[in-house]
């Protein structure tokens, strides 16, 4: 257990004019820890994640990442191009559409060697070593490593957007509804794949869902949202087992049994 | 003898806002302890709230007063109010739950997920399902099933999956909720052996058997959970 | 004299040629850097050189001596005339010579005869944003240009040579300018690209349809992009030109009949008559020469 978090958020709010996007959120998170943001639509917890991932100005608040040399950087006073930097190297950031982060017109190897190139990687044997690692990874055939992800059904897309961001061995990631468009068995396979990785690298991951499923499955501790403001926070068995707020039961409840 | 494991005055009760918000007691005032090399079983009739004691010591259950303090790695940690990062860390290291049912996760072969608490201490991969490997066959387990994950097996071979996996750690302190509710004589030993050779090497186990052979084989002295009964008391 | 009285000289009016040279020194003082500019109607399409003309309209005096070549040639269309225009609005001298040109307007082209200090080359631009393919947005583009985040150029790199077992791309092959800003050498063969390395002429380039102009200064570091285990390399040409026996120097594919018959001939043409007068024969001219006697 280390003793310094790799994340600290206070008092993070964001008002689209006078409507709330989300209010007064603080916590920690620390190093190999996967924290679920979940809630309905609406609730803010997309907005949270943008603010969280620099994507987004919060109204107020504070971010500090621990950056890798140890110091505490709050993210909103550091310049764009290393908040840039960051998020090619640092971090990860998986949308729920897999179109949204991968390049489409490129091929399979590109996309994973992107980030490596853009960190000044010049050797492109070693290049495409890594992305036929990484593509073996996440199950996709090494003989797809020169097609266009657009010949890619929905599942492997996702999974390779994750091996995209997941080249540069980030220490965080962000997954927003990670397995939002795919069918059950699909999302089955990509669920265990994740968790596998996080749990072989250490990762730390902010993952937003409407799934409980996914937040049992995949996170340590999690997060509940409604209307913009954190209702119930816990370890991710307390909140699920033993719901204490009136809105977490009823989402609790709400989970159709098969 | 080391008691790792104190319940002092718990109190717990779930309030049920989509039934208007009522509020049903579950247990009050629970006190007790576990030493070291003893295996205390939780006695009572069904209903009465021996599975919600073990979750509320595993951290699964919030509890509305009270403490429970756990030996962790030389210092004493108060489930009841630890934060959720102390938590995860006293399940790896010190306290080991075994559940009625196996939540399984797809795609893991059988093998993995008996090694995988023993990976998640840092232990290498070969070295863990060997020792994974050792309890299965000892729980006789079909070889041809390791590999399968365990979502399509029956209800017993199920448990026994979920009896190595809680046994292949060394944690000092075990909770068991009827782990032999649906093995065969056969195997409700083998786990009666198991849960003896955990107490000889100072294991504190807390459990639940409905199965009156296995609590008479294993238990060192039986709690009553009937006088934790807020119904009880009420009455 | 009197038929220029109807026009400014070199056709602009002044306040825009100080427009155009401002984006000028702008652009030399940030070598690689795109520098909007007001970019003028011209009586020519685009895609014909407006970019280009407005560079060279801007930059000519009276003194000045200037060439035009089109794809190495001298004497195609645009080359021709473009010149023409020059000598109408500016009453300039013009030449086919590199050597005796003060200002030499190329489409896709450097003269095979080194440039030397004094010099300015200007290039005619279709397209100067070379992330354009892979970011088509221009805010976003022009933030990687600010940020130097250029791991997109190797992207498309990589994916010639995964496609191809080499990076095939033959011309407006990227290079970084003096260790800072990615540039569009404009669709120059990649043949041509050592030349603008450390060059000592002053190198221009117009992009009329986009508004935009940039710059190399002399002695300035041109680095063509590559990866470590596929450095650049220019093409390379199996027989010397048909003409003047050139060697190492860029060639042109001409049919000679619809029997199959080609040869292959120095693109730089002032480069090739310039041999010839001095006695160099290629294969074809000296088969020609023994049949004619």
């Amino acid at each position: 257990m280390t003793d310094t978090p790799l994340l600290k958020v206070s008092g993070v709010s964001k008002f689209y004019g006078s409507r709330i996007g989300c209010k007064d959120v603080s916590f920690e998170l620390w190093p190999g820890e996967v924290l679920a943001i979940v809630g309905e639509s609406g609730s803010g917890k997309t907005t949270l994640l943008n603010c969280l991932s620099t994507r987004l100005m919060p109204t107020t608040g504070s971010v500090e990442y621990r950056m890798r040399d140890g110091n505490f950087r709050d993210l909103y006073h550091m310049s764009e191009a290393e908040r840039r930097f960051l998020m090619r190297t640092d971090w990860g950031f998986v949308h729920q559409n897999p179109a949204d982060g991968l390049r489409m017109t490129v091929s399979a190897g590109a996309n994973v060697g992107e980030r490596l190139m853009a960190v000044g990687d010049r050797h492109y044997g070693n290049i495409r070593a890594t992305a036929n690692d990484w593509l073996t990874r996440v199950e996709i055939g090494t003989d797809r490593i020169d097609d266009q992800p657009r010949a890619f059904s929905g599942g492997m897309r996702q999974r390779l957007q994750i091996a995209r961001n997941l080249v540069t061995s980030p220490r965080l990631v962000f997954m927003d509804e990670p397995t939002g468009g795919l069918d059950v068995s699909v999302q089955a396979r990509l669920l265990d794949l994740v968790r596998g990785l996080v749990n072989d690298l250490g990762l730390s991951a902010i993952v937003v869902t409407h799934d409980l499923a996914v937040a049992r499955l995949l996170s340590h501790r999690m997060m509940v949202m409604k209307d913009g403001h954190v209702i119930e926070h816990g370890l991710t068995d307390r909140v699920l087992d033993d719901p204490r707020e009136p809105y977490t039961q009823l989402l609790v409840s709400s989970i159709l049994q098969v | 003898m080391a008691t790792p494991l104190v319940v002092s005055e718990v109190f717990k009760s779930f309030t049920m806002h989509l039934r208007d918000g009522i509020k049903l007691p579950v247990v009050n005032d629970v006190s007790f302890s576990v030493a070291s090399g003893e295996c205390v079983v939780l006695g009572g009739p069904s209903g009465i709230g021996k599975s919600s004691i073990l979750k509320m010591l595993y951290g699964n259950y919030a509890v509305d007063a009270g403490q429970i303090l756990v030996s962790h790695k030389d210092r004493l940690v108060d489930i009841a109010s630890a934060d959720p990062r102390t938590i995860i860390d006293v399940r790896r290291h010190t306290l080991g739950y075994v559940s009625q049912f196996l939540r399984t996760v797809p795609r893991v072969a059988a093998l993995d997920v008996v090694a995988e608490p023993l990976v998640a201490r840092g232990i290498q991969a070969p070295e863990a399902k060997e020792k994974a490997s050792d309890l299965l066959a000892r729980l006789n387990l079909p070889r041809e099933l390791w590999s399968l994950p365990p979502a399509t097996f029956s209800g017993g071979e199920q448990q026994r999956v979920n009896i190595a996996r809680g046994f292949i750690t060394s944690h000092s302190i075990l909770l068991l909720d009827e782990p032999t509710a649906s093995l065969d004589a056969v195997n409700r030993r083998v786990v009666v052996d198991m849960i003896a050779e955990k107490k000889r090497e100072g294991v504190a186990l807390l459990g639940i058997f409905h199965d009156e052979e296995v609590r008479e084989a294993v238990a060192d002295r039986i709690l009553d959970v009937t006088r934790f009964s807020p119904r009880k008391a009420a009455a | 004299m009197t038929d220029l009285a109807t026009y400014n000289f070199a056709y602009l009016d002044e306040q825009t040629k100080r427009m155009i040279r401002r984006a000028i020194l702008k652009a030399i003082a940030i070598p690689g850097y795109q520098v909007p500019f007001a970019s003028r109607e011209m009586p020519m399409p685009y895609g014909w050189g407006t970019g280009g003309v407005q560079v060279t309209a801007s930059i000519i005096g009276p003194e000045d001596v200037l060439k035009v070549i089109d794809q190495g040639a001298d004497d195609t269309t645009n080359a021709v005339s473009i010149r023409a225009f020059f000598q109408k609005v500016a009453n300039v001298a013009v030449t086919t010579h590199t050597k005796d040109a003060t200002i030499i307007q190329t489409r896709h082209r450097i003269p095979e005869q080194k440039l030397t200090e004094g010099q300015v080359l200007v290039y005619q631009v279709p397209i100067p944003e070379p992330l354009r393919f892979l970011e088509p947005r221009e805010t976003e583009t022009r933030k990687m240009h600010a940020l130097e985040e250029y791991g997109l150029m190797h992207v498309k790199l990589y994916e010639d040579i995964a496609h191809n077992g080499r990076i095939s791309k033959t011309y407006a092959y990227p290079v970084k300018v003096a260790g800072r800003y990615v540039m569009d050498p404009s669709p120059t063969p990649k043949f041509d690209n050592p030349k603008m390395h450390m060059s000592e002429a002053l190198q221009l380039f117009g992009a009329g349809r986009e508004k935009r102009i940039y710059a190399v200064p002399p002695y300035t570091e041109v680095v063509s992009l590559d990866f470590e285990d596929y450095p650049f390399e220019i093409q390379k040409f199996e027989q010397p030109c048909a003409l003047c026996g050139a060697q190492g120097v860029y060639l042109d594919e001409v049919v000679l009949d619809d029997k199959g018959g080609r040869m292959f001939v120095c693109s730089d043409t002032d480069h090739c008559e310039d041999r010839r007068e001095h006695g160099h024969a290629g294969e074809l001219l000296a088969q020609n020469k023994e049949a004619a006697e």
